[in-house]
């Protein structure tokens, strides 16, 4: 079979992380313009060398239209061939990565940047006023908010109660990928939640937030940006650093209710990723999965064939167990433990890892990366695998 | 010097038209849901397109309000200072027999006997002069 156009096209050339967490004193646009020139001075680009810039914008970037436009302006770009604003929730970074790709290779474009950015989070306010949480993500829904239905917590909790009714999922299981993320965050300098040590124990005695979501069940809220720049074959050949090569891509949206089904759009989205990049599941090496809630990575692990459907749990208690297990999954802490930049953090990991630059907590073998992105409730999909070979 | 504290109210839901005629129903103890005028797919909540036969026109028709619980949530923040003095408060979704599910709470059943399947029934709670929740009960 004829090799997929796609396949090695392009790379990542490029990463730029700001600080994450608690980083006041920026908006949205000014924490995009940070992650964007890191990842062109990681590349050693300058900003003339950008032609593309993809623009997935958080929830404080409000109204504001035409956000890409917004960002080229605010950083003095000229002349770009591609320019979107994208908003598939937390699977529009490996979306936009895709679209990047996609451009490049058909050589309407050289250069892109791919970035998300927020500001959530509020300075802490004086004389004990209530400090500011991830109140941004507690939405009130019209009609709903009567009957006390707040948040997108709320609504991952009806899905995942229903995996537990039907599949014997426990609230061990959930606890598992916690423990085992922070484990992994643990080795991660710029995880925020690095020198926090987290036992299943301690896990199950935390707080519940909407229950069966206890505290750690649910991903933190960052303030920050993060940035990725693609590029074409020919010019990754001579990047400063290791690129990381775009072997496969795809996507999945399967419409319907998630708590009929269970199901991400991985299952949609794997298989032209994997014969695209011409890999099988045992050949991937470090996996970063979405995870704004510990039931969004079990579900996905299913999703993707690591184990059937519904196998989930006893899965993840046998091999998701953080750094020295065999699976290599959200090795830095993921969006539970080390900062919530949407897909971002899933893409971000993925590109320390097959660069070798994880230190601490770098995998043994790093030659394949599987990537997924989520949004909304197990709404929209999108998948990447990466390979540190050009082929 | 004291100051008498009301208790705060619950929010009230906020109502548009395209669910007006739901809550209006409540007001006469009546739960309906959206029957198509194309196809005669019954939904909720009210949707201005049919997701099947992508008609315009629906009705608003009542049902049995029997049903089960499929799913729920017990929400432990008090997102709203109106539901603090209940906190921990369950969040349901119910499968009506006719098949819609309809988001609501439960009344008369305590948090620990809340399960997915357990049969419910319609209950009409007269939160304010001119607002009813439809609401539901364990149904023995």
């Amino acid at each position: 079979m004829p090799r997929h156009a796609l396949r090695g096209a392009t790379a990542i050339t490029g990463l730029g992380l700001t600080p994450q967490g608690k980083v006041y004193g920026q908006s949205a646009l000014g924490f995009a313009v940070d992650a964007v020139q890191a990842a062109l001075d990681d590349a050693r680009l300058a900003r003339t060398d950008l032609d593309g810039l993809l623009v997935n914008p958080g929830l404080t970037w409000g109204d504001m239209g035409m956000g890409s436009f917004q960002l080229q302006q605010a950083m003095g770009l000229r002349d770009l061939r591609l320019s979107a604003t994208m908003s598939l929730g937390g699977a529009t970074a490996s979306a936009m990565i895709q679209h990047a790709a996609q451009a490049v290779a058909a050589g309407l474009c050289t250069t892109v940047a791919c970035v998300f950015s927020d500001a959530p989070l509020k300075p802490p306010q004086p004389k004990g006023e209530k400090q500011s949480t991830g109140a941004a993500y507690a939405f009130a829904r019209g009609w709903e908010q009567a009957y006390g239905y707040f948040g997108v917590n709320a609504m991952y909790a009806l899905v995942a109660r229903r995996h537990m009714h039907l599949y014997g999922t426990t609230q061990a299981h959930l606890g598992q990928i916690a423990v085992a993320q922070r484990r992994w965050a643990n080795l991660n300098p710029a995880a925020q939640l690095h020198d926090q040590t987290l036992t299943l124990e301690e896990y199950h005695r935390s707080r519940w937030i909407v229950e069966p979501f206890h505290l750690f069940d649910c991903c933190l809220v960052s303030n920050g940006g993060c940035a990725v720049v693609i590029t074409s074959a020919d010019r990754a050949r001579g990047a400063a650093k290791p690129p990381v090569w775009i072997w496969g891509m795809g996507q999945g949206h399967l419409g319907g209710d998630p708590a009929d089904t269970l199901t991400s759009g991985a299952v949609l989205a794997k298989e032209p990723a994997f014969r695209m990049a011409e890999v099988r599941l045992a050949d991937v090496d470090v996996v970063e999965l979405y995870d704004c809630y510990t039931f969004t990575v079990l579900v996905t692990l299913e999703d993707y064939g690591f184990c059937r459907k519904g196998e989930g749990g006893p899965f993840v208690a046998e091999h998701v167990t953080g750094p020295g297990a065999k699976l290599a999954l959200n090795t830095g802490g993921g969006q539970l433990s080390s900062f919530y930049m949407w897909g971002m953090t899933p893409v971000s990991e993925a590109v320390i890892q097959l660069r070798g630059e994880g230190g601490a907590r770098q995998a043994p073998r790093h030659d394949v990366a599987l990537v997924s992105g989520n949004g909304g409730v197990l709404s929209t999909h999108s998948t990447l695998v990466l390979s540190r070979f050009p082929a | 010097m004291t100051t008498p504290i009301d208790k705060p109210a619950k929010p009230l839901p906020q109502v548009g038209p395209d669910m007006a005629p739901f809550f209006a129903a409540a007001r006469r103890h009546e739960l309906v849901v959206q029957r198509c005028a194309g196809c005669g797919t019954l939904r909720f909540p009210a949707r201005s397109i049919c997701s099947r036969c992508l008609a315009r026109d629906a009705a608003w028709v009542a049902v049995s309000g029997r049903g089960t619980v499929f799913s729920f949530a017990v929400m432990h923040q008090a997102n709203h200072p109106g539901f603090a003095a209940e906190t921990p408060y369950a969040v349901v979704v119910i499968e009506l027999d006719e098949g819609p599910r309809v988001l609501s709470n439960l009344v008369d059943c305590a948090l620990a006997d809340i399960r997915i399947g357990l049969p419910v029934e319609v209950v009409f709670d007269e939160v304010a002069p001119e607002v009813t929740l439809p609401k539901f009960r364990p149904h023995v």
